[in-house]
């Protein structure tokens, strides 16, 4: 079995499956039963400022998005940071560091936007013993209307200048987690590595309304008859931060900056596909609020496999592994022909393919008698919306024309050359090639 | 205290409970998340197989699909479209030789959507309150005579009355539905269902059924060609193929379809005598309907003697493995060649049967069954109506159902094609369709 521990930022785990800060890390009690369950760190549920704490909603706090057979596939949120006294958390965080020296243990902090207040929290928060901490710039709703959470992290001198504040009263990791809530990621991940973050952590939930009650015509979750945005998560989120994160692994400004990486992570390769982006670890928060602690022994053991499988003695030897492989569209080979094909004795005739492509694309798969279903290679552009929509799995495949034959929809004949838009003749801007 | 061991054709021979766990719904009815997580499972195919594999057409995906939307009642209209006895037919079509067995996930996985149960979860959800998703076109002013308050009947006069038309169903039985209400297992339609579904089907309006009325006794063709604007048929098989053979007359020797229908029309099945030892002659599904309610109100046991192969059995696979699962003895290549017995029947003697040059021969070996109840159930014959063509032994008609004489429609068993009642429900349907625009193109 590989060996799963891991280095993020010089706080080792025995595996890189934390629990991100969230109802499921709240309290004490939840917090060693995940180090019991296996559980590589915690990411200690958001804390705020000393004083009266916040008070939550006392209706409903989470929305759902729901798959077939009732299977969660997003959950959206409108609870706020802990509602309980700091004292109270600081005291249990060291009891917990103390008793589990071997596990990563972080502070989630959101306080006020002004220098006094990370001043006053940082030293308390570093007396608990905690290998970290992360700066809260993420949460959309509630907080962001207290100029908290998602509201700094939407700005990005606001990121920068908190993160340094950080970075001055304390000594260990400042990662710093980032919202989803703006156009490019990579303005507030640069903010963040200018500030002097040690790592990004990311992506913290996303604006939603899971639904509308339809009787009442109110979103929800329903509070009284009103409802508020909430924060999405869950597998249904994953495509939007493998994305986010590949963005911050690859681009100039950021590359390098360790990433935490968090998003709808629910099984084993849900974490290797983040860790392959570049995250150095993964946070869970909707797989267990699913499924229970439980949930992490499938991913360490899958993961184990995986690298069992390839190879792999540590997580090191894969992270970021595919980050060179995630380009801009300009760079795609425009040489790189590729056909559909059905194969026949896997087909079950459901005529999917057919429908999706008679219908809403290239028109290039015949419906011939007796059901059977035919791609015409003179009109397939090898979009790959058959295979999408087909229900068994490797039914169709896409082939790639061999160099010198001739793609019957464009009648030129195939080339194993590298060529792409840049250099494209259809292209204004394009370059000559060299 | 009688029991199934006691011998003869005895009634009381299980517990008021035993009865009633019995004769209870074959498949439960589905709750609204197990129709949702079944609903799920359908791929909304291109030119579904299974419309193509339905006699009525419905929009099985389209159907379906608002199930998984949660619309259950509309799902209910998008069947009733197509075919207004979709109830009945979720219960009692062989959906395992129809629907799912061109199910692509069938194909796929062995393991089809369940079309009959989510067909009947949806029109359950609309009779439950019995609302009639239909209205009446405004009056016509044209009469339709309609005899037999069958599937093909019932199918009929309501697509009619829809169109605006004047209905007058004649039946010659004393409640209406067929053989949905006397022919077909009590555990297939449970709570009254067939009558129920009459109910709701007459919702429609224009509709009026006279009973005690059967064709060539109490109306006559001509008689109702005068009367009325078109007559439609749906007068099913009224006769019994007979079992000449040494001692077919002995007391115990009956016909399947009469017993089915007395064990529907029952109120009480502890008073309901069946034999000790049942043998049922045929292989259809009034074989097996009447064999396992054999079984299941108490016979000891109960053979089901096929004269052929297993393949050639007209009894579904699904139906054979119910039979079977019930403690049925399902017996292939062996026919009835004498009755034994003194005055009643004792024991029953078969030989057994082997193909010889494509037909079917006695090999000469014998085998003797104790028998004292023996079926036949070994088809039903068209009961002859004067002046119309025949094809074969059943009423010549066009694909809308035009018989030989001008205004005169026939569909359902009396006509060529499977006896089942989705057929039934089709041919009714289509030759409506095609009664109202004769009438409507004569009335210009």
């Amino acid at each position: 079995m590989a060996d799963l521990t891991t280095d993020f930022l010089g706080i080792t785990s025995p595996n890189p499956f934390w629990l991100a800060s969230a109802p499921p890390t709240d309290k004490e009690y939840n917090v060693r039963r995940a180090f019991e369950a296996g559980w590589g760190g915690v990411v200690w549920k958001t804390l705020g400022e000393e004083g009266p704490p916040v008070v939550n909603v006392n209706g409903p706090r989470y929305g759902v998005v729901h798959g077939a057979d009732r299977r969660v596939l997003g959950i959206n949120n409108i609870e706020l940071i802990t509602d309980r006294p700091l004292e109270t958390n600081l005291e249990e965080m060291a009891r917990v560091k103390a008793d589990y020296p071997d596990r990563a243990l972080i502070a989630s902090i959101m306080v006020p936007c002004d220098e006094a207040s990370w001043k006053a929290i940082l030293p308390r928060v570093a007396e608990t013993g905690c290998d970290g901490i992360e700066l809260n710039f993420g949460c959309p709703h509630g907080m962001s209307e207290r100029g908290m959470g998602s509201a700094v992290g939407q700005v990005p001198e606001y990121i920068e200048m908190v993160t340094r504040w950080c970075k001055q009263y304390y000594d260990k990791p400042v990662i710093v987690k980032l919202t989803p809530n703006i156009t490019d990621i990579r303005k507030p991940a640069a903010a963040a590595k200018n500030g002097g973050a040690d790592a990004v952590s990311l992506i913290n939930t996303i604006n939603s309304i899971t639904s509308v009650d339809l009787d009442n015509f109110a979103p929800e979750p329903t509070i009284d008859g009103k409802g508020s945005h909430g924060g999405y998560c869950g597998p249904a989120v994953k495509p939007i931060a493998l994305s986010m994160v590949s963005e911050i692994a690859r681009s100039q400004d950021t590359q390098g900056l360790p990433i935490s990486g968090i998003g709808g992570v629910t099984t084993w390769r849900d974490a290797a596909e983040f860790m392959v982006l570049g995250c150095g670890n993964v946070q869970v928060c909707t797989a267990a609020m699913t499924y229970g602690f439980r949930i992490v022994e499938e991913m360490k053991r899958g993961l184990s496999q995986w690298m069992d499988e390839k190879g792999y003695r540590s997580t090191s030897e894969f992270i970021g592994k595919a980050v060179p492989n995630v380009t801009d569209w300009q760079y795609l080979n425009l040489n790189y022909v590729t056909k559909a094909k059905i194969d026949q004795d896997a087909c079950i005739k459901c005529g999917r393919c057919y429908a999706a492509c008679e219908d809403t694309s290239h028109q290039a798969i015949w419906m011939k008698e007796g059901r059977v279903f035919e791609v015409n290679d003179a009109e397939c552009v090898a979009c790959n919306l058959c295979i999408d929509v087909c229900p068994v799995e490797d039914c169709i495949t896409m082939e790639r024309m061999e160099a010198g034959s001739t793609d019957p929809r464009t009648g030129k004949t195939v080339s194993d050359d590298y060529a792409n838009w840049t250099t494209h003749p259809n292209n204004p801007m394009a370059k000559a090639a060299e | 205290m009688t029991s199934p061991q006691t011998p003869g054709i005895q009634s009381g021979r299980l517990s008021q409970d035993q009865l009633a766990r019995n004769f209870e719904d074959l498949h439960a009815p589905y709750d609204a998340h197990e129709a949702a997580v079944a609903a799920d499972r359908c791929y909304f195919c291109h030119d579904a197989p299974c419309v193509t594999a339905c006699p009525t057409e419905i929009d099985i995906p389209l159907f379906i699909r608002q199930i998984a939307t949660g619309q259950p009642e509309a799902a209910a209209k998008t069947i009733f479209e197509q075919n207004i006895l979709g109830g009945m037919c979720a219960r009692v079509c062989p959906t395992e030789t129809l629907c799912e067995e061109a199910c692509v996930r069938e194909t796929a996985e062995g393991k089809p959507v369940e079309i009959g149960r989510l067909q009947r979860y949806s029109t359950d959800a609309l009779m439950s309150r019995q609302g009639h998703p239909f209205a009446r076109a405004p009056e016509t002013g044209k009469r339709v005579a309609v005899v037999g308050a069958g599937p093909a009947g019932l199918s009929c006069a309501h697509r009619l009355a829809m169109k605006g038309h004047a209905v007058t169903i004649y039946e010659a039985r004393p409640k209406p539905g067929g053989l949905n209400e006397f022919g077909i297992a009590a555990y297939k339609t449970v709570d009254g269902y067939a009558a129920r579904e009459v109910d709701w089907l007459m919702g429609i309006g224009g509709i009026s059924i006279e009973y005690g009325s059967a064709l060539g006794v109490e109306v006559s063709l001509d008689g109702l060609r005068e009367n009325f604007d078109a007559v439609f048929l749906g007068v099913g098989l009224a006769g019994v193929n007979l079992l000449e053979l040494e001692g077919g007359e002995k007391s115990g020797v009956e016909d399947a379809v009469h017993f089915i229908s007395d064990l529907r029309q029952s109120a009480d099945l502890t008073a309901l005598p069946v034999g000790r030892n049942v043998v049922v002659i045929g292989g259809g599904m009034t074989a097996v309907d009447a064999a396992v309610q054999s079984k299941l109100l108490g016979a000891e046991t109960v053979t089901l003697a096929y004269r052929r192969a297993r393949e050639e059995m007209p009894a579904s696979g699904f139906e054979q493995d119910l039979a079977a699962s019930k403690g049925v003895r399902l017996m292939f290549n062996v026919m009835p060649v004498a009755m034994h017995g003194n005055g009643a029947v004792r024991e029953i003697e078969l030989e057994y049967t082997a193909l010889v040059d494509g037909k079917l021969q006695g090999t000469g070996e014998t085998t003797r069954l104790p028998a004292d109840q023996v079926f036949r159930a070994i088809g039903q014959t068209l009961a002859p109506v004067d002046g119309l063509d025949l094809e074969g032994r059943k009423l010549r008609v066009t694909d809308t159902g035009r018989t030989s004489v001008a205004g005169v429609w026939a569909g359902g068993d009396c006509t060529p094609g499977e006896d089942l009642t989705v057929v039934a429900v089709a041919e009714g349907r289509d030759a409506a369709e095609d009664i109202h625009a004769t009438l409507m193109a004569a009335a210009g």
